[in-house]
């Protein structure tokens, strides 16, 4: 593995001023699988990117961007016409073409055994037809504006590699050919991955001959690892060391407002008997207060959103007023965060008819956010004060998300974060009303339900006009949030990296790490 | 000595013992915290309506003698109310395990046969379970609390004794006097309890003074991995735990303070575990 | 001797089929691993297709019914994770956990006994009492915290030793290993270390317990009478006597190192089964943790086999057919 060495050389290198050939990463979860078809999850396709390309690209705010397509363009409400860059090389020296998108596309919804695959983005395709070499004409069923989105979700594979390979196969390396600025060169499940630069790359030349990824899940070991100079960068620096790493001469810090959002659901589709909803003494009461738009918003106006984004999370939130940061597509401009008020609050829940408050169990997960824990005590502090009684129940993600699907809470706490990087996203998953067969409503763990919004949203997302969709999606979050606070949001992560001084890294709103962005500072 | 009662013939051994008083006295001040705790804690750290978020982690000294949490937790209060939650975590799991450990061990030793196979093979199951695993289920199953971690630890611990307890009968069980013992035709529990159980604690209580002490670490570590206790109302462990990400900050008494609670504990329990292992140990006394 | 082995080899049979039973029920119960696989934004529809791609949108029996198909031709079925057979994931990290697991039990070894010794001979010293105080440092610091701690000092204050990961392995007797070599060496002791912390004191403890009690009984006595030199006495006919129990506690140890490598590989990034159980278990990759517990349950059979036959060997009171 480490040659101890070469590595300690490279460190004198990089102190003399000319940075090392080979850039050594900390990542927070395991890379599963070197199949870019096989799981569909951030630490497999962020490491993905590295090996492989796509028609579309995100940049650091998740705005697209020209990939293996240099344009495209909706030819009419049900065709796409994408012009693929011409000259693109695979690893192996031969070059891309449209029939390798095609294939791709093929491969996607029959890769075996997969846990998570990307079939949500190939499924509205229709047809696939590789007009020339480089124009791809794209059918769809229905018009369907976020296909370019979906595009930058899928990374091309070879056509010959798409016909045959197995999982096992890019797992080995053997079929682990792409277009990405870096070549595999080793992969161990669980440990490391090794990466080379391909130098026939299209795009710009990255700084690092070589990139070796490690698996380091615990996040102060990962610190202690970056302070030790055993790796010069990290992803998902805890938010407890921020305040002692920005201070410390050897270390540089980027981050980024990130496209995940932290919010309360409430169960507001019972009519009566929600599980955990009790008077103030801890008896099962029957009314389920939670139904009423006056007491969620009373709920968002009892907590303090700056003080948990300074005290809990220590800077690293932006409290948070609607679904997405305000500079992501689809967001409105009259919803703002909303202020502390717990007289406001108070006022709210008497008029809703509950002057004494009542009692709540806030169910949150331990394991899957950003001091998830932390915040949902703080949320739980606040509520307390204005007559909601509350208790905190934590719990590991893997009971917390089964037993939130099978509508065992009453108020639960949870994070969305919009891969589209547009607000339709969690709008369909977390707002829209639950249905099976439209595919809307799946994450709708408090089956909030309103037939307005489910129409506006029906049209946004048919709508192929960008400007317009834009506006339907703003007015779409303006009626869940702002009149009937189907959701409280309480505020957006922000993600940091670290890396040791001389390098720097430009912060993503999608979490990623890709060490082809990591640049030795001029 | 036979005019004075074992009882007092016991204290006055227990006294003889400068180390086992000192932890005797030190236990029992911790202990008497512990009880008082709501009378002597400034704050109910349990009631999240007192907790002001903009009193986080300040250092100690001050409004909080010993500084706050994450949360604006007094310290003090929290290590007091902590104390009697890992307490009992730990001795009640650890004394429920030593006695279902050493009763189903010397039974098996006892009995031999197949009584034996089925009991140590069920040890072996249970050796092979991680906590994590038995925690988890019970939390999926019945939610978190300190007697689902009770169930958990002891879960986790009785095979540990049981295994011991066995051993050390198994080694006993032919010598002569149990063979002379049989021979009277004393009953199977008289000499179960009375002569089997008795050589076998000596051992167990080494391993049960060690085990007490380990299930309290043993909580901290499942809170680390988010299967303890409630996180409102915390141990020792817990807010070890908690204190966890704050150590490389510098903010060292989040998990500084309730670590000497827990080694102050750790220690006078063991003392007085040393002692009366002596004591209790027949062979010794002989 | 043969008809005791094979008689515990059945019975193993039986003891593995009730561990797949207890973890599959188990983890049954503890979440739907679908939740934790599909990714968030995932519509129904895949998640319907996800969970029929990996068999669980069968009824839980017949699940169990497929898994024991499969059990008796030699799968244990595939990781929902890695799409590969658990057993192969599991032997691909099993090297590294049992490497550390013995570096830890030797360390443990190697310093507790001769510490307990010390102790036991002469309990009222002053140095003796330190050890003793040490020992209780040992298993009441919960194992993370001194993991850090450790990291802290070794590597980043003081930077003798890497933090975290393993070193270079190479093939040896046809496993991947890293401690035959001094860079691999370098990366193991830290982890080993805060491995073999409680063991330690434990080995220390029970030691001490064992020489305390020994000294006074009569062979020794009668040892010391005939006029045989100290060491000799202490280093045969003492350390034979006190080897029983410690055997005992040394091969139960070498199980629960193994069990509790979890934390500990998960804090130095050790890539072992510890560090990939408690990933598998987080994440309900059944087959895994069933593949794992199965492999655990049956290293804690074959270890107690041994340490009962060596019973014998040490202690010739002990005969193995009286367990029949």
């Amino acid at each position: 593995m480490m040659d101890r060495r070469a590595f300690a050389a490279g460190l004198l290198l990089a102190a003399l001023g000319a940075y090392g050939q080979e850039l050594v990463v900390g990542l927070s979860a395991t890379v599963s699988s070197m199949d870019p078809h096989f799981h569909n999850l951030s630490p497999n396709n962020s490491l993905a990117d590295h090996v492989y390309g796509q028609l579309v690209r995100n940049d650091e705010r998740q705005r697209m961007q020209p990939g293996l397509a240099e344009s495209w363009k909706a030819v009419d409400d049900l065709t796409w016409e994408f012009r693929l860059r011409k000259g693109v090389k695979w690893h192996d020296g031969t070059e891309f073409g449209a029939e390798d998108v095609v294939a791709t596309l093929k491969r996607i919804p029959n890769v075996p055994n997969s846990p998570a695959s990307f079939v949500t983005y190939s499924r509205p395709i229709k047809e696939a037809v590789a007009a020339d070499r480089y124009t791809l004409r794209l059918k769809t069923e229905r018009p369907h504006p976020l296909l370019p989105n979906d595009l930058t979700s899928i990374r091309i594979i070879q056509a010959r590699v798409a016909a045959s390979a197995k999982t096992e196969d890019f797992n080995s390396g053997k079929a682990a050919i792409g277009t990405g600025p870096y070549k595999l060169a080793e992969y161990v499940a669980g440990d490391r991955i090794v990466l080379v630069r391909n130098d026939a790359y299209w795009g710009p030349k990255p700084a690092w001959q070589k990139v070796r990824f490690r698996i380091i899940p615990n996040a102060a070991a990962r610190v202690a690892a970056l302070l030790a100079g055993d790796v010069q960068m990290i992803e998902g620096v805890p938010t407890a060391d921020i305040p002692k790493l920005s201070k410390d001469a050897r270390v540089t810090l980027a981050s980024a407002v990130s496209n995940r959002v932290i919010y309360l659901h409430m169960d507001s589709g019972r009519e009566k008997n929600s599980p955990f909803v009790t008077d103030r003494d801890g008896r099962p009461m029957e009314a389920n207060p939670l139904r009423d738009p006056r007491v969620r918003k009373a709920i968002s106006k009892a907590i303090d959103r700056e003080a948990i984004a300074s005290r809990i999370m220590e800077g690293q939130a932006q409290p948070a007023g609607q679904l997405l940061p305000d500079q992501f597509f689809g967001t409105s401009k009259k919803l703002k965060p909303e202020k502390h008020d717990p007289e406001g609050a108070k006022k709210l829940l008497a008029e809703a008819g509950y002057p004494n408050g009542f009692g709540l169990t806030l169910h949150a997960p331990n394991n899957r956010y950003i001091n998830d824990e932390k915040i949902a005590q703080a949320v739980a502090q606040y509520l307390t004060r204005i007559g909601i009684a509350t208790k905190v129940d934590t719990m590991p993600a893997n009971v917390f998300f089964s037993r939130g699907t099978k509508l065992e809470f009453s108020f639960l706490l949870a994070g969305w974060g919009a891969e589209t990087g547009e607000t339709s996203s969690p709008l369909r998953s977390l707002l829209a009303t639950f249905n099976r067969d439209l595919g809307m409503g799946a994450a709708n763990r408090g089956r909030f339900s309103d037939a307005g919004l489910d129409a506006v949203l029906q049209t946004a997302l048919t709508t192929i006009d960008d400007t317009k969709r834009g506006l339907l999606l703003a007015a779409a979050s303006e009626k869940a949030i702002g009149e009937l606070m189907g959701i409280v949001p309480v505020h957006y992560e922000i993600s940091t990296w670290a890396t040791r001084k001389g390098l720097s890294y430009r912060a993503r709103a999608d979490q990623y790490t890709y060490a082809f962005e990591v640049k030795p500072a001029k | 000595m036979s005019e004075v009662t074992p009882l007092r013939r016991f204290a006055s051994e227990f006294c003889g013992s400068r180390a086992a008083l000192a932890g005797l006295a030190l236990l029992s001040v911790i202990v008497a915290a512990a009880l008082a705790a709501p009378w002597l804690a400034p704050q109910n750290p349990y009631d999240l309506a007192k907790l002001d978020l903009m009193d986080s982690r300040l250092p100690p000294g001050g409004k909080y003698l010993l500084g706050t949490d994450g949360q604006g937790r007094d310290m003090l209060s929290a290590i007091l109310y902590g104390l009697r939650v890992s307490l009992s975590v730990g001795v009640a799991s650890g004394l429920i395990a030593l006695a279902l450990g050493a009763v189903t061990g010397v039974l098996a030793a006892y009995a031999g046969g197949r009584v034996e196979q089925f009991v140590m093979r069920v040890v072996d199951i249970q050796l092979g379970f991680p906590a994590i695993l038995v925690a988890l289920v019970l939390i999926a199953l019945l939610g978190k609390g300190v007697d689902k971690i009770i169930v958990a630890l002891v879960c986790v611990q009785w095979a540990y004794y049981a295994r011991t307890a066995r051993a050390a009968a198994i080694a006993e069980r032919h010598k002569e006097y149990i063979e002379a013992a049989r021979g009277l035709g004393l009953g199977a529990a008289r000499i179960l309890f009375r002569h089997l159980l008795p050589n076998a604690m000596p051992p167990l209580i080494v391993v049960g003074t060690v085990q007490v002490a380990h299930a309290i670490a043993l909580e901290a570590t499942l809170s680390f991995l988010g299967l303890g206790l409630p996180t409102t109302e915390p141990s020792l462990g817990l807010l070890i735990a908690n204190g966890y990400e704050y150590l490389l900050s510098g903010k060292y008494w989040i998990s500084f303070y309730p670590g000497i609670a827990l080694l102050a504990t750790i220690l006078a329990i063991n003392l007085v575990g040393d002692q009366l292992r002596d004591q209790l140990n027949p062979r010794l006394a002989r | 001797m043969t008809v005791y082995v094979l008689r515990r080899l059945l019975q193993t049979l039986v003891v593995l089929l009730v561990t797949s039973m207890l973890v599959f029920g188990g983890l049954y119960l503890v979440g739907d691993p679908v939740e934790m696989l599909v990714n968030p934004a995932a519509d129904q529809a895949e998640r319907a297709r996800a969970a029929a791609a990996l068999g669980l949108d069968r009824p839980v029996l017949e699940q169990y019914g497929v898994f024991l198909s499969g059990a008796f031709s030699g799968s244990l079925g595939n990781s929902f994770v890695f799409g590969r057979p658990a057993l192969e994931v599991i032997f691909e990290r099993m090297p590294a956990t049992l490497e550390l697991a013995l570096l830890a039990m030797l360390i443990a070894v190697a310093a507790g006994l001769p510490l307990g010794l010390v102790a036991g001979l002469y309990p009222g010293k002053p140095y003796s009492r330190i050890i003793m105080a040490g020992s209780i440092l040992g298993f009441s610091l919960p194992t993370f915290w001194v993991g850090l701690l450790l990291i802290m000092v070794f590597a980043v204050q003081l930077g003798w030793l890497p933090s975290t990961g393993r070193g270079p392995t190479r093939e040896v007797l046809g496993l991947s290993l890293s401690v035959f070599s001094l860079e691999g060496l370098r990366y193991a002791i830290l982890p080993a270390l805060n491995l073999a912390l409680f063991k330690l004191s434990l080995i220390v403890r029970l030691t001490r317990a064992q020489v305390r009690e020994q000294i006074l009984l009569d062979y020794i006595k009668f040892a010391r009478a005939k006029g045989l030199p100290r060491s000799r006495v202490v280093g045969v006919h003492l350390l034979r006597n006190i080897l029983i129990p410690l055997v005992t506690v040394t091969g139960l140890e070498l199980g629960s190192v193994i069990a509790f490598a979890i934390v500990t590989e998960s804090i130095f990034a050790w890539p072992g089964m510890g560090k990939l159980v408690i990933d598998s278990i987080f994440q309900l990759d059944r087959p895994v943790v069933v593949a794992y517990l199965l492999v655990v349950v049956f290293m804690f059979i074959l270890i107690n086999l041994v340490v009962d036959i060596l019973y014998s060997a040490l202690d010739p009171r002990v005969r193995l057919q009286e367990a029949k």
